[in-house]
This record gives C-alpha cells, structure tokens and sequence, in this order.
C-alpha cells in the first residue's frame, strides 16, 4: 500500500519524457501558484495555461463597442469588474468612466433587473461575456426581462465555450499532453464532454477542482495515465461535476443562445465556439453580431503564445518590463485570471 | 471569471434563497436546481449552480483512496 507521501515522492522524482499538462481556467491557475503545486512535482511535469480567462480572449472590437455605449448619451454600462481594465483598441472601460462614460459594476448579472426598473430613463447594456459558468445566468436574466417587461436593458454577448477551444488547442498545439479540465464550466457542460475528446486525441482529460489536494490528485492521475498509456477522461470533482450536467441550465442557455462561430482575441476564429442569442430574441440583444474583428496588437506583446501554452509569461519580452498589472499592454496582464498577471503576482512562488 | 463559492441554504423564498456563506448572508437565485433547507450549494454570480452531493472532505478522502488503488494497480501490474 503506497502512503501520500510516496505519490508525492513519485511526482517529485519522475525523470522521465516531458510531460505538458494544460490547465484551461484561470482559477486553476491561480491555485497552482497559491498552493505552491509546482513545488511538489519534477520540473518534467509542466504545468501550462491554456486560454482559461473569458476577459482574455475577448475581441478588442467587442471592448470597443461597449466602450461606445458607454459614452452615449443616456446609457450606461453594466459589467462584471473582470472586464473594467482590459483595453479594446483604444481604451478601457475604466479610461471611458474618466472621460464621462456610465459604467457600472456588478457582482451578478440579475442585479440589473432592478436597476434598469428604477431608471427607466436610461438604456442599459450588460456586457455579458463568460464561460457556460456564466451562460445560464445570463439566460435568466433574459428570461426576466422579458417576463418582467423591461425595455432599457439589452445584453451584448461575448460568450464563449470552452470544449471548441480544447479541440481546437488539441487541433493546433502538438505539444500538449494532457488536460486539467475546468471544474466549474463542468458543472454546467457534465464530465460526459470529455469522453469523445479522449478517444479521439488519446490524451487524459481530468476534471479537477480547486483546492490543493483537488489538483495535485488530478495531476497523479494524469501522470498515472500518461505513464500506463491508457488515456481517458476522469471527472475528480464529484461533490458538484455530474455525468451530464446542470440540465436545467443546459435547457434554459439552449432556449435563448445557439452555438456560433466566434473569433477569440490573440487567436482567431474558432468554429461552434460562441453562445449568441437566437434570432427571435434579438431585440434583446445590443449588436452582438460582428462582420469582422479589429485587433492593434500591441508590438511585441505574446498573449497569444501564452494563452495556447507555446511559452510561459516570463518568455514574453514585454513582461515585468513594460507589461505590469499596473500598466498592462497585453489582455493577458490586466484580467486576475490572466496568465501573465498571475505569473506577476506569484513571481516570488516561482522563483 | 468562473469563480464559484460553497454555501448552505437556510430560507428559500420561490426563485430565491438565503444562504449562508461563511456567515455572510447574502440572497441568491435558485431558478438552475433544486434545493431544500440545509443543502450546501455551489454559487455563482449570484446564481446557485449545483447542489454539493458531498462534502468536501468526503470528496478528498475518496481522492485519495481512488489514488492509493489506483497506485496499487499499477504496482500490482508492474
């Protein structure tokens, strides 16, 4: 019978081929660095992240557009304080505030409803982008605009999926190993999504949640399977992660959204990865269709290597030198869940 | 952005219940499951998204035991 600290040693000692573990939501990362996982495991075990940040990998020509409204006369912006520093090609939400843009901050998205019956004078736009974590809630909050009636709320969607942008990584990225799939994006898709995806590439897909222990487990069994060669998916996250999911939230984002091409900021356009709202509920919808994505990337700036895992932040000539969370130049830096701003913020854990 | 928090519900009220959260009480929406008094409760953005089967605890000693044997398959194999 081996002891925890006989996993540990293992995970520890392993010498053997190089390992890249893709880990595709920016809590995972964050919790690898605040438990200090990279500590426990052979440097041979990479852990690398994947485009796990929403506020990341959304279109600078989306920023700009909410941006816009901002600025209109009587109208106001509804966000989430993920998205108020990202820049779209020009400014951020936050430089638009300064200049005499409405911008409003919220925790859920259903705090809205009241806000929007309170001044019925102004045109509010939610910037609804998210995972399909988030998607439910902006269903419902559709649903009550249109139950309770309201006619000053719209919602500008930016919300992606994450299983295309996996197969695309899958598609693309050869390096790649195995995948730490995202604990709360699970509980809504189930862990059955995994299935075709490790028949398919022969790689572990292993669902993980976000303590600890939670991580360094789901690494083992990665490792496990990487070593035995018999690749499959695992859901680790039994206490909220089911088979097949939140249903109720799957028949209510099936209700309003349907699946679209969308472009992701730093990488293009990845098919089936969108969630828009459907045609008969487009009154609700503040123009969320673009006919082409405009991006000034910033010279030198490689969120886009990072986010597809070719190279860690510390890689990136911009960053700790002219990219810092104080004055970001990459998406990557400004978001808590980038890449790059987490790298920065725990740099002393890696060193 | 998907962060998530655990919560125990203590008032359901139609759509809505109060939960507790490390002894904050803070209203959220219970429209995406079902839910009774005393459940502890995944949420997000306001919103309950699934209903915890266990608790975390129970979870991590089931990791660890599905570790060991799977640790000892692959003694047993090699």
């Amino acid at each position: 019978m081996r002891t925890l600290q006989q996993v540990k040693n293992e995970l520890k000692d392993y010498q053997g081929e190089k390992i890249a573990i893709m880990e595709v939501c920016g809590t995972h990362t964050s919790s690898i660095f605040k438990n200090g996982i990279r500590s426990f495991i052979s440097p041979q075990i990479q852990l690398i992240s994947g485009p796990g940040c929403p506020v990341c990998v959304t279109s600078a020509t989306y920023i700009d557009k909410i941006i816009d409204y901002s600025l209109q006369e009587n109208h106001c912006v509804l966000t989430f304080g993920d998205m108020l520093k990202v820049k779209g090609n020009n400014l951020s939400l936050t430089e638009a505030k300064a200049i005499g843009g409405s911008v409003r901050m919220l925790y859920s998205p259903l705090a809205a409803l009241k806000i929007a019956k309170e001044n019925k004078h102004i045109q509010f736009v939610f910037a609804a982008v998210g995972f399909e974590t988030t998607a439910p809630i902006y269903a419902l909050l559709l649903e009550e605009i249109i139950k309770s009636k309201i006619k000053n709320l719209k919602l500008l969607t930016a919300i992606k999926t994450i299983i295309p942008a996996i197969t695309y990584i899958c598609d693309n990225e050869k390096s790649i190993d195995a995948f730490l799939c995202p604990g709360h994006v699970s509980v809504i898709t189930g862990s059955s999504v995994y299935n075709d995806l490790a028949k398919k590439y022969h790689k572990p897909f292993v669902i993980g949640g976000f303590e600890g222990e939670h991580i360094l487990a789901a690494v083992y069994e990665i490792f496990q399977q990487v070593l035995s060669k018999q690749y499959s998916a695992k859901n680790m996250y039994v206490s909220v992660v089911s088979e097949d999911g939140n249903q109720k939230a799957n028949a209510i984002i099936d209700k309003y959204f349907k699946h679209t091409d969308d472009y992701w900021r730093g990488i293009g356009v990845i098919k089936k990865s969108a969630l828009r709202l459907k045609e008969e509920y487009l009154d609700f919808d503040a123009g969320s269709y673009f006919d082409e994505y405009l991006e000034n990337s910033p010279i030198n700036c490689r969120c886009k290597d990072v986010i597809l895992g070719r190279i860690n932040p510390t890689d990136c000539p911009l960053f700790k030198r002219t990219c810092t969370p104080l004055s970001a130049i990459g998406p990557c830096m400004v978001s808590t869940e980038g890449v790059c701003g987490i790298w920065y913020k725990n740099r002393e854990v890696q060193q | 952005m998907c962060v998530a928090v655990p919560g125990k519900i203590i008032e359901i009220n139609g759509d809505k219940a109060k939960v507790d959260i490390m002894n904050n009480i803070v209203e959220v929406n219970i429209r995406l499951v079902s839910v009774q008094i005393g459940d502890y409760v995944l949420i997000h953005a306001g919103c309950v998204l699934e209903v915890l089967k266990k608790d975390l605890a129970e979870e991590i000693l089931w990791m660890f035991n599905e570790l060991q044997e799977g640790a000892n398959e692959n003694s047993s194999a090699g």
